[in-house]
């Protein structure tokens, strides 16, 4: 049964994390996902949880001990932001290469510089391809729900990846939102027992982890990490349909919005896609075939699937929370476009760079980008293809 | 795991590059490495275990009963000379490596 | 420590009856002290507890776990160079968590061992061991301090000593060498308040370094170890003369060997004469510069060096014995 609650998503993550009850956390507080390990440690404070709470001294700590801790044997979760991600960097790499189920909840930020602690994706995309799933998530539901689900996809044998769950930093971190909540028992049968079958200790078995991997090995190890993420796939689907099944709760890939008979559309992730959606419903009253698909699983990108949802519409503007500074354009839009282009589709579609470091995103913006491409889909002259949204920028001539 | 190398296809390679075979490097001999060879001299040697535990290749065998060494094991031996150097009794000689 | 008495130390013994860990068929160099420690080390571990080690890169970890071939009979973990302190205690973690749960058999023990070069602990892995020590995880961490960046070509790292030729303080016309000191790690480890803190090397029958590993191993909580281990290419001396330059770096009181339980200094070994400092210098190339005419006063003030830290350890011997008593 579905208890229904009133939280944040910072809180979501953290309640699922004491249902999930994982055998380690290793965490640093870092803004906006400080809430969790703080929420999280009360549990441990008050005995809710079997875990060990391991308060490191930084970041890279953190994905350290918790690489140490799932390597041993154990399931182990971890929290973080923009710089905390980025001084993780080196530990993201090592997690998925020693192809530990680790989860992430990374509570999306700017990365420096300058400064700045407000939302955007640019955290996310820098390690983008590093080998880790990543699930994005709307609102607070899917960020609860995507915890509950991560650990059956990232344990799975076909797979054996870490996996992080992605949220929009404040704008549903720290909203308190509407959301149905499973029960414990439910949630612990749902996730079940982890059990390796090699780990350090295992004193029965003695395994020995992260060798110097030469010119003879190191191609065959990545092929085989690259093998398990294109796995996942069917593995998200898998469970995402059991979970269906028990909840109500509709998950795949991604979700297409009024996207059937669109004309229009937009694909973005996180939050956005509940600004997107609004707008639709808006253009649609007025007649006006807009249609959203919105990302969930961005690692592995599921391009074919995408390309076939798409391949109808007849201009797209994909929306990246972080420009990618490398003069051709944002990642999503990379994806999108090139996962089209590979399989023979061509689609009129531009680029919109928006909402970076917390700069906020009305529906009256989403909707002159729907404008636009009513424009583009009647002139098929999409013009320049790398487009600002909500940038201040003076007419310079 | 002993079973894999150079030519062994990735599906048949452990994942992560992990190994659950532990202490399988004795199946990597490292004695072609020498070019000084120790001569282990048993007359003169007393037994005082200096040299038992100073090898950095671990080739010096010592019998878990006698608790007395026996001669080298020139699959490890690298030939560095530590233990020569630190027996007091002229038990070991260093001689050029494919010399009598 | 443990309660039962302990059997008073025979090298035979140790050797003949506890199998090594940490196996023939590695590929650090001919002469190299650090397996020489490293293997001490291990057999200091009861022979039914199982051990999980974690290994910083370097010269240790690169030589012993090339794939597909592990030097370690225990579980091993090698993540990155700057961190075998968090990614033990993280395993130790869940060791405690699991445990805890009755996921793991109640009657087996796991020690958690940690292993970093100088560069791994002195340096880039100085914040991960300080984190893991202060939050107290029943761990070791043993540094294997062979006194540069061995691996990448020794390059100098806080650890090493003053006027050294490496190749990223050269000895040239100018600059003499690495023109400062010596980083104590072991003091600040001692810092830390930690219940076992101790300072090693392999000399004669290994005894000392034997002993101050099970104390370390065997301490509940975090212990740190300090294990001075040569290296023949690094600091230029015959690949044979590894227990004559650590005998030398002894009696020299260049590395003093001692032992802080909870706070309280004992010194291990007090030379009975303390030689001259060129005695430990003078065989290695990496100090060669220093006896050139002209440079004694580089002999003169490292000598001094020597000595005030020298002095500093008697003064906490005292100071600490008088306080508890």
């Amino acid at each position: 049964m579905s208890i229904r609650e009133r939280l944040s998503g910072n809180e979501a993550v953290a309640t699922a994390m004491k249902q999930i009850n994982p055998d380690v956390v290793a965490a640093f507080p870092i803004t906006p996902s400080t809430e969790i390990p703080q929420y999280f440690s009360t549990f441990v404070a008050n005995g809710a949880v079997d875990t060990e709470f391991v308060a490191v001294e930084s970041e890279h700590s953190a994905m350290s001990a918790c690489i140490g801790a799932e390597a041993a044997g154990a399931r182990a979760m971890t929290a973080t932001s923009a710089n905390g991600l980025s001084l993780m960097w080196e530990m993201i790499y090592i997690a998925s290469s020693l192809r530990l189920p680790i989860v992430m909840s990374l509570v999306n930020r700017a990365v420096s510089g300058p400064l700045n602690i407000h939302n955007d994706h640019s955290d996310a995309m820098g390690v983008r391809d590093s080998g880790w799933i990543m699930l994005f998530s709307e609102n607070n539901q899917e960020a609860y729900d995507n915890t509950l689900m991560a650990h059956r996809i990232a344990e799975h044998k076909d797979v054996q990846l870490p996996l992080m769950v992605c949220q929009d930093g404040f704008i549903t971190s720290h909203s308190i939102e509407n959301i149905e909540l499973e029960d414990d028992e439910f949630v612990k049968n749902f996730v079940g027992t982890y059990r390796p079958e090699h780990y350090l200790l295992n004193d029965k078995e003695p395994i020995a982890v992260g060798p110097l991997d030469l010119q003879a090995y190191l191609f065959e190890h990545k092929a085989q990490q690259a093998d398990a993420m294109r796995n996942a796939k069917q593995v998200i689907l898998d469970v995402s349909q059991e979970f269906e099944k028990l909840t109500g709760r509709k998950y795949g890939l991604f979700e297409e919005y009024k996207l059937d008979d669109a004309e229009i559309a937009i694909v973005c992730m996180n939050s956005t896609a509940g600004t997107t959606k609004f707008v639709v419903d808006s253009l649609r009253a007025k007649g006006i075939k807009a249609g959203l698909l919105k990302v969930r699983v961005f690692r592995p990108f599921p391009g074919e699937e995408i390309t076939k949802a798409l391949s109808h519409i007849k201009a797209i503007a994909v929306l990246d929370k972080a420009d990618s500074l490398n003069g051709i354009g944002g990642a999503l839009f990379e994806d999108v476009t090139s996962s089209m282009f590979v399989q023979n589709i061509h689609v009129p579609t531009v680029n919109y760079v928006y909402g970076i470091g917390g700069r906020d995103t009305t529906a009256d913006q989403i909707e002159s980008v729907y404008a636009d491409l009513a424009e583009i889909a009647q002139t098929k002259n999409v013009g320049n293809p790398y487009r600002y949204l909500g940038l201040r920028k003076g007419d310079v001539k | 795991m002993s079973d894999i190398n150079v030519n062994t296809p990735m599906e048949n390679l452990t994942i992560g590059g992990n190994i659950y075979t532990s202490g399988n490097a004795r199946d990597f001999k490292t004695g072609d490495w020498r070019s000084a060879k120790p001569v282990y001299i048993s007359e003169n040697c007393k037994q005082c275990g200096l040299c038992f535990p100073v090898c950095p290749d671990n080739a010096i065998p010592v019998c878990k009963d006698t608790l007395q060494r026996t001669d080298f094991n020139y699959d490890y031996c690298k030939g560095c000379g530590v233990c020569a150097k630190v027996c007091p009794f002229k038990a070991i000689e260093m001689k050029e490596e494919g010399e009598e | 420590m443990a309660d039962e008495m302990k059997k008073p130390y025979n090298l035979k013994e140790v050797v003949a009856t506890k199998p090594s860990r940490f196996t023939e068929g590695h590929r650090m160099c001919a002469g190299c002290g650090a397996p020489v420690v490293g293997r001490m080390i291990l057999r200091a571990l009861h022979e039914e507890d199982h051990a999980v080690i974690a290994n910083a890169t370097g010269c240790m970890e690169v030589s012993t776990f090339i794939y597909p071939y592990t030097a370690w009979t225990d579980s091993f973990i090698h993540t990155a160079f700057e961190c075998a302190g968090a990614t033990c205690s993280g395993a130790e973690a869940a060791y405690k968590s699991l445990k805890k749960q009755g996921k793991l058999p109640q009657n087996k023990n796991t020690k958690f061992i940690a292993f970093g070069g100088d560069g791994g602990t002195y340096d880039i892995g100085l914040q991960s061991l300080s984190g893991a020590m202060e939050r107290g995880h029943d761990m070791t961490y043993v540094c294997y301090d062979n006194g540069a960046y061995m691996n990448t070509g020794i390059q100098r790292s806080s650890a090493t000593p003053k006027f050294a030729d490496t190749t990223t303080t050269p000895a040239g016309k100018v600059v003499p060498g690495k023109m400062q000191s010596r980083k104590d790690l072991t003091e600040i480890m001692v810092g830390h308040h930690l219940p076992y803190v101790a300072q090693s090397i392999a000399v004669g029958n290994f005894k000392d370094l034997y002993e101050k590993s099970e104390k370390a191993i065997y301490t509940q909580g975090p212990t740190f170890l300090n294990v001075l281990a040569p290296c023949p290419r690094g600091w230029g001396y015959p690949t044979d003369a590894l227990m004559q330059i650590n005998k030398l770096a002894v009696d020299t009181c260049y590395w003093p060997l001692y032992e802080v339980v909870d706070g309280v200094y004992h010194i291990t070994y007090k030379p009975s004469k303390k030689l001259p400092i060129e005695e430990f210098l003078r065989p290695q190339k990496r100090f060669k510069h220093m006896f050139a005419q002209g440079n004694e006063w580089m002999i003169e003030e490292f000598q001094k060096e020597v000595d005030k830290r020298w002095q500093e350890l008697l003064d906490l011997e005292e100071m600490t014995n008088r306080v508890t008593e």
